[in-house]
């Protein structure tokens, strides 16, 4: 068998279990290219059954157009069942990157709206497709990994993993975050895209984009919300993202790979981490194991 | 060694077609306590262009802020990833990390090599094809080289790659080198299940024999570190062993399809083949064997596939599909190898749960026969199994189920355990073999007695028996106490006036003899009480001796805590919450403690709380940190 078999072996008897112990799980989809993966691995593991569990998507209301275009797409196409949750909060306040920050953007949005998200619907196991190679706290974290009742995960007390045998037990009001892909890399994800031939959202691929540069880094003019200085005017530039969040918070990278080969050749050939293009990780090493711990997947 | 190779950029397509297929290799990590596993990992991510250029901006950092190296670059900190473990420099828990090769993908599992993080360990090698056990050359074999070898051969690690490190410590001498390794494998000879032991001397720090041979080491004509792992055999054994699929979900869409979906842990199947259902022992043949991408004549081990059956027969989830020639045994007692990996020690006695494969019932440990000294290799009496400790004893579960002994088939032979209460995962166990009928495990704690019952709800039963004036504060001490139990877990009762003499005991009043009488039916409710487990607080005035020890010796020692609450009779009355004083002075209250029936202050309590010093809460706590000692 190829690494590529295992890996995908070993995703679809993960799944698998979690269907048959789990009351109500749900898969997290965040529309990049790891839920794109980790999706067509769920059609794989049921066939010829629909997948057993609804899709979720966390939306912040600030991510690329064409993502939410893409989303309504495949669930169409696929005929899935896709949640589609904004915490009610931020929708009320008009919640902006912008006006608010990045940081509470992210947090109200994203870890806040996540944890609202699985308490208004009940879940109990939600996959996610975090891999053990994007980051040093991720690279420790179990494939079934416990959340207390108020979703924080504790580094110090993780249960022995032992062969392929996962412990699925828990108390009411605890959940289980459980990782598919955690012994996929990058490079994995993208050979297995390449010969799987799985959709995946257009801003991966190389495109003239309007782009405006604001402390190094490329913003795109996604909508009329992006407040611009009066100094900076949209320019059109050959674009293309590595990684995708809300479009304010990701950077873009000029590039010319505009095939899913060319792409993985930029990507063997670069030189730094993929994480880079988002904002939230910069804020000091340990700060992806502190949002872990506060309940961010 | 890298993946950067000179196709990527010429031609990305063929470069592509070599690497989709490419092998998966996994390895551990592991050995004592700095012996540089860590950096071993970080020179080998080095060496192989793994790290990008942000990395290895953050890693100069990090070097500087709190590395080991005097601010030179300190490779460790790649890999140990939790800010816990960065600030104390030492590896908690496992951490995965992954790097390719032309020819192959790895991923490693870095483990910790303190003791107390065995666990961690073990979860890290029970997915490994190797293991690379590091020795420091200036110790030479520790304790923990032995227990970390013992548990990746328990775990069904076939091959070891001994790496004697730090050579540099000890003038890449020779000689060293070739006593340690003397000295392991004789310890592997006479306590290991490897198939393979390749020793390497290296120095991680300054890469010597890692990627390639190193001068330093003329005399040495093995292979280095790398090229060891791009070499070694990893088609695992597993296809040319019977076949083995768990069914984990039945799969169907309508009424016409029936599928049995599972991941085949060992050999081949084809359409066609007869196949045998355990422990059912119902038997049928293989229809179709149906993928996503279409169906296939035939699937082997490390495969998930959904197999259909040309007969209607009832299988589930739990069930083991086998060829008729092999068939699996089915057993519901058998002898156990038990790696304990929780804080609370194993109890023979208890129930747990038992998981294997796609497998769950309930478990219950049989007394052990011996414990084994992962030093000493000798088998040792005990009695219960602490943390990270290995022992033999024979288990009962409440169903039969399908395995085969771990030494034929760890993939169908192991198992784990789960405590009922925390839903932890508590220990492994490997299956040694099936117990025949006349085998049948005597079964001293089988019997439901209060030490079962208790134990159910892991906890020792006790009765806590608090006296005292009225007005001395029996009863918020008491509801305290109760609560603060209940918090951590403990199953209690309390008996006071308001739930026994309204019911129980109304018939009784006050005269010598009722009280008697009363504390005479308290005594043994508490001790019924304790019998069903549970922790029993009484709360009476109780003001006779005699009555006292009555209830004492109705329980066995230690059993019994006399608490005194310890309130002067004036302090008593001037607090009066209930104007019970006044009214016994002023006659309306005959036979009343303390003014007109006597009180018997404990002479030797167990506790003594002296209310005038401490407040009720202090005086739970001084009543929770007795029984913790108890």
């Amino acid at each position: 068998m190829t690494h590529l078999q295992r890996l995908e072996a070993e995703a679809i008897h993960i799944m698998r279990e979690v269907v048959a112990e789990a009351e109500n799980p749900v898969m997290l989809y965040s529309i990049g290219k790891d839920s794109s993966v980790m999706l067509h691995l769920a059609m794989k593991a049921f066939h010829p059954s629909k997948i057993p569990f609804p899709l979720m998507h966390i939306d912040t209301t600030w991510k690329f157009s064409e993502m939410i275009e893409f989303r309504d797409n495949i669930a169409e196409e696929y005929n899935l069942d896709m949640l589609v949750y904004v915490n009610p909060e931020g929708e009320e306040m008009g919640i902006n990157p912008f006006v608010h920050g990045s940081a509470k953007h992210t947090d109200l949005m994203k870890t806040q709206g996540l944890k609202k998200a699985l308490d208004k619907y009940g879940f109990d196991v939600a996959f996610g497709g975090a891999r053990r190679d994007e980051e040093k706290s991720r690279a420790k974290e179990r494939i079934f990994s416990f959340r207390n009742k108020s979703h924080q995960w504790d580094p110090k007390s993780q249960r022995p993993e032992l062969w392929n045998i996962y412990n699925s037990r828990k108390n009411s009001g605890e959940s289980i975050r459980v990782f598919p892909l955690s012994n996929w890399t990058e490079l994995d994800i993208w050979q297995y895209i390449h010969l799987e031939k799985i959709p995946i959202v257009p801003l991966y691929l190389s495109k003239e984009r309007p782009v405006v540069e604001r402390d190094g880094i490329l913003v795109l003019v996604d909508d009329d919300r992006l407040p611009l200085e009066s100094s900076e005017k949209p320019m059109m530039r050959k674009v293309r993202f590595r990684t995708l969040g809300c479009y304010p918070l990701t950077g873009a990278v000029e590039s010319e790979a505009d095939t899913l080969p060319q792409i993985i050749q930029e990507m063997l050939l670069t030189t730094t981490s993929e994480r880079q293009g988002r904002i939230i990780d910069f804020d000091g090493t340990a700060s992806m194991e502190k949002k872990k711990q506060e309940g961010y997947f | 060694m890298s993946h950067i190779s000179d196709l990527i950029a010429t031609d990305i397509e063929s470069y592509l077609s070599v690497h989709e297929k490419k092998e998966l290799l996994r390895f551990i990590t592991c050995g004592s306590v700095d012996d540089g596993k860590s950096t071993l990992i970080g020179r080998m991510l080095f060496e192989s262009h793994m790290l990008f250029d942000d990395h290895l901006a953050a890693l100069e950092v990090d070097s500087k802020k709190v590395g080991t190296q005097d601010g030179e670059i300190d490779l460790a900190l790649l890999v140990d990833g939790l800010a816990a473990e960065r600030e104390q420099g030492i590896t908690i828990d496992v951490a995965y990390r992954f790097f390719s090769t032309e020819k192959r993908k790895y991923i490693v599992a870095d483990t910790p090599g303190h003791e107390e993080y065995t666990r961690n360990m073990a979860t890290g090698a029970s997915t490994a094809d190797v293991a690379i056990i590091l020795v420091d050359a200036s110790q030479g074999v520790l304790t923990q080289t032995r227990r970390h070898s013992f548990i990746v051969s328990m775990v069904g690690v076939k091959r070891v790659l001994l790496a004697i490190n730090k050579m540099d410590l000890v003038e890449y001498s020779e000689e060293t080198y070739n006593s340690i390794v003397a000295d392991y494998t004789n310890f592997a000879n006479e306590a290991l299940d490897i198939d393979e032991i390749v020793a390497v001397p290296i120095s991680a720090l300054n890469g010597d024999n890692v990627v390639e041979l190193s001068d330093r080491t003329p005399w040495y004509k093995g292979h280095s570190v790398m090229e060891y792992l791009e070499s070694v055999e990893v088609v695992s054994s597993s296809l040319s062993r019977p076949f083995r699929m768990p069914v984990q979900w039945v799969n169907r869409p309508n009424q016409e399809f029936r599928g049995f979906a599972g991941l085949i842990t060992s050999g081949i199947v084809k359409v066609g083949d007869k196949i045998r259902v355990s422990p059912s022992g119902r038997e049928s043949t293989i229809d179709k064997i149906v993928t996503m991408d279409g169906n296939l004549n035939l699937a082997g081990a490390g495969r998930s596939v959904t197999i259909t059956l040309n007969d209607e027969i009832d299988i589930s989830r739990g069930d083991l599909l086998t060829t008729i020639e092999h068939p699996c045994a089915v057993a519901d007692q058998f002898q156990a190898r038990i790696l304990w990996m929780d804080d609370s020690a194993m109890m023979p006695g208890r129930q747990y749960l038992f998981k294997s494969n796609t497998q769950t019932t309930s478990l219950t440990l049989g007394r052990l026969k011996y414990r084994i000294d992962v030093n000493s290799l000798e088998q040792l009496p005990a009695k219960v199994l602490d943390m990270n400790e290995i022992g033999v004893c024979n288990v009962s579960l409440a169903n039969r189920i399908a395995f085969d002994p771990y030494s034929d088939d760890s993939s169908t032979g192991g198992f784990i355990i789960v405590d009922r209460m925390t839903n932890n995962t508590v220990g492994m166990g490997l299956i040694d073999f099936a117990l025949r009928r006349s085998d049948n495990i005597h079964w001293q704690n089988m019997d439901v007695t209060k030490t079962s019952r208790a134990e159910m709800k892991t906890q020792q039963p006790k009765v806590i028996w608090f006296t005292g004036l009225s007005g001395s504060g029996k009863s918020s001490i008491a509801n305290i106490l109760e609560k603060k139990l209940q918090s951590m877990g403990r199953h209690t009762i309390t008996l006071d006036g308001d739930n026994v003499r309204h019911g129980l005991n109304r018939d009784l009043g006050f005269t010598k003899a009722d009280r008697v009488e009363n504390i005479r039916r308290v005594s043994e409710v508490a001790n019924l009480m304790l019998d069903a487990g549970l922790i029993c607080i009484t709360s009476f005035i109780s003001p006779f001796e005699s009555e006292r020890k009555m209830a004492r010796d109705l329980l066995e020692k230690n059993e019994f805590i006399e608490v005194y609450i310890d309130t002067p009779l004036e302090i008593c009355e001037q607090r009066d919450a209930k104007g019970l004083y006044a009214k016994a002075r002023s006659g309306e209250l005959t036979n009343f403690t303390g003014i007109s029936s006597p009180y018997e202050a404990p002479q030797n309590p167990e506790i003594r709380v002296d209310t005038l010093n401490s407040t009720a809460e202090e005086a739970a706590d001084q009543i929770i940190d007795y029984l913790s000692k108890a």
